[in-house]
């Protein structure tokens, strides 16, 4: 990562963007660092594509400073900025071959043609679209027209890329293959990425740095670990990943202190009643509840003395559940107590 | 599991076994052609195809085929015999190119200038407009095309009569010279604006005007906003995106409009005898000819001709795209 002297890619400071009476950015202050992989993560309406679109240029903010590699953009126009994006619905343009759609910005540019179809070619081998050229966008698959979407925008060699979900039109597979490839690309040409998200798996497998998103405001940020094993607040344990969310007694009784904790349910691990306790991790006693088969895990719902956990466990042992696993079973629970994660309450 | 299922079979073989028994005849009716869109499709097609085969096209070549019918030099009355002689005289006489030139000089100049005041007002009408302001400009697009047609040329005769609501105003703003000058240029001026081809040429790019910004508005509704902000990302300064992008993709909506505009124009036979110079034009033609001359054979053929070009500039228009705009 760049160090702490070096200019930022994109500097957000105490920007808000109003809508009428809604707040859809409020005062949100961050720093991305050149050549970073930065997602912005959270529900819909949460202000992060608003925050996509500040740094492109499509709105502007209705209070604070935005930088660009330290120049402050207020008032610069989308078409003067030295960034480009990859939109949600690819946006290519229906008129144009694949070729004339990935050389717009040069053709705008006045670039010579020889140069532009040389360019062009490099970049559509670089997404894997080598012999496209001539074809029309709608004679496209969705994976493809949208790394026609990315060939159109790097090949700009913007100094920032924004991606606004681009994969999110895709399906399963294609998308899992699709991050791989980003993530590939990014390392290969070395530009900062800024990916807009609701997906918080994409989130993880793929930032530097993630920023998690709710209601106009940044929960948290951090490196994906930190966030999901460090989760600031309720919203942020919720929303990264499953969790078990507990306050009240025992709450107190687990993490020592009053509040609320964050427990991952794959860090809780699931004994006879009568097992033997290992030094310094925290017991609850319970009854499974039900058991539902996912594949590789299992999730089993288990009552406590205060509700509900969900542990997630690993199908080691394969084949029929073993005894204790049983719904009506007597179980322990043990969880170590650095997994028990004090955590603010979200509005 | 296994006793929910034992139990629910027998009650669904029954539950369908017992719906045809009750079934009315209307209701055997209606599933028998559920059962059969075909024949359904077949049904309802029927009598509109008829329709439109026997009125539509019928009459086509019977038109078609007087024009090869003659006129009997004495009595004046309309042989039924073949012959090419009306068509001999459509193309031997010099009036007939007069007219087809006039009318289709007309058609094209209207057709342009309804493009390009459509074009500005329909772009607003799309991308900057709010909601309150597009329904008020929708209504007055549409308005004028629920009243009388013949009242409002009329009432254009007024505004454009030698001492009509135009000059009127042009005095008032002591510009009676340019109004002078405008009627002084040959060929399109006149004595004044209702007796000249200027007069005759702005009633009709007023009348089929919403004809041509209706589809335009289609075209435009239908490029996605991300499309435009796409092409500011890449570097295009709004003028730029104008031309690239925005234009391209509504310019099947105008040579949509275009074939109203420009057929309206070639056919219509009311605005070039209400307003304007007095000259035959295609339509007007048409009607004299058939009415008081009684000259059904070469009406005939000068019906022919806005259908050749129609069909010429149909062929046009639809390499350019248009019937996707419709």
């Amino acid at each position: 990562m760049a160090g702490a002297e070096a200019t930022p890619a994109v500097s957000f400071q105490e920007v808000s963007r109003r809508f009428g009476d809604v707040r859809a950015v409020d005062n949100v202050t961050f720093d991305i660092a050149d050549g970073e992989f930065f997602s912005m993560l959270g529900p819909s309406g949460s202000g992060k594509t608003t925050c996509l679109r500040l740094i492109a240029g499509f709105e502007q903010p209705s209070s604070g400073h935005i930088k660009v590699h330290g120049v402050n953009v207020e008032g610069v126009p989308p078409y003067e900025r030295d960034v480009n994006t990859v939109f949600q619905d690819y946006a290519l343009f229906p008129h144009m071959s694949v070729g004339e759609n990935v050389e717009y910005g040069l053709m705008i540019r006045k670039v010579p043609k020889a140069e532009r179809r040389q360019r062009s070619e490099e970049m559509l081998k670089l997404v894997k679209l080598d012999g496209m050229y001539a074809r029309k966008p709608s004679q496209l698959s969705g994976g493809q027209r949208q790394r026609v979407a990315l060939a159109r925008a790097l090949i700009n060699r913007p100094r920032v890329l924004l991606l606004d979900e681009p994969l999110g039109a895709l399906d399963l597979k294609l998308r899992e293959s699709m991050q791989n490839e980003l993530k590939a690309i990014q390392r290969q040409v070395g530009i900062t990425f800024v990916y807009v998200t609701h997906d918080q798996g994409e989130a993880l497998s793929m930032s530097d740095r993630l920023a998690v998103f709710n209601h106009g405001r940044i929960e948290q940020i951090g490196s994906p670990s930190e966030v999901y094993d460090h989760p600031a607040s309720q919203f942020v344990a919720g929303f990264v990943g499953q969790t078990n969310l507990l306050d009240g007694y025992l709450a107190q009784r687990l993490g020592g202190f009053p509040g609320m904790y964050a427990i991952r349910p794959e860090r809780i691990r699931i004994l006879t009643p009568d097992a033997e306790v290992p030094m310094g991790v925290a017991t609850i006693d319970g009854r499974v509840d039900t058991i539902t088969y996912l594949g590789a895990t299992s999730r089993v719902e288990i009552n406590v003395e205060e509700g509900r956990l969900t542990v997630i466990e690993q199908n080691l042992e394969g084949g029929t559940a073993v005894a204790e696993r049983r719904p009506g079973a007597n179980v322990r629970l043990i969880i170590e107590r650095r997994h028990i994660q004090p955590v603010s309450e979200s509005q | 599991m296994v006793t929910l299922d034992a139990r629910s079979e027998p009650e669904r073989v029954n539950t369908a076994a017992a719906l045809p028994l009750k079934s009315s005849p209307l209701q055997r009716l209606s599933s028998a052609l559920y059962l059969r869109p075909a024949l359904l499709t077949f049904l309802l097609l029927t009598p509109p195809l008829l329709w439109l085969g026997v009125i539509y096209l019928g009459s086509l070549f019977t038109l078609l085929a007087h024009s090869f019918f003659g006129l009997d030099e004495f009595s004046g009355v309309m042989v039924r015999e073949f012959t090419v002689a009306t068509w001999a005289e459509f193309f031997g006489n010099p009036a007939t190119w007069d007219v087809v030139t006039r009318s289709a000089l007309m058609a094209i100049s209207v057709t342009l200038a309804a493009a390009l005041i459509a074009f500005p007002i329909a772009h607003y009408m799309v991308r900057y407009a709010g909601m309150r302001m597009k329904a008020v400009l929708y209504l007055g697009v549409m308005l004028p095309l629920w009243s009388s047609y013949l009242v409002r040329v009329y009432a254009w005769k007024l505004i454009l009569a030698k001492e009509g609501i135009v000059s009127w105003f042009a005095a008032l703003l002591h510009l009676d010279w340019l109004l002078d000058a405008v009627l002084e240029t040959p060929v399109v001026g006149g004595p004044s604006l209702s007796t000249s081809y200027l007069g005759t040429f702005i009633v009709f790019t007023y009348i089929w005007l919403p004809f041509m910004i209706l589809p335009v508005v289609a075209a435009l509704e239908r490029v996605p906003g991300s499309v435009i902000e796409a092409s500011g990302d890449l570097g295009a300064k709004p003028g730029q995106t104008f031309r690239k992008v925005i234009f391209p993709l509504a310019f099947p909506g105008v040579v949509a409009g275009s074939i109203f505009t420009f057929s309206l124009t070639l056919g219509d036979y009311i605005i070039p005898s209400i307003i304007g110079k007095s000259v035959p034009f295609l339509g007007e033609t048409v009607y004299r000819l058939q009415g008081t001359a009684g000259n059904i054979p070469m009406a005939a053929a000068f019906t022919v001709v806005p259908i050749v070009i129609m069909g010429i500039y149909l062929t046009l228009a639809k390499r350019l795209g248009a019937f996707d705009a419709l």
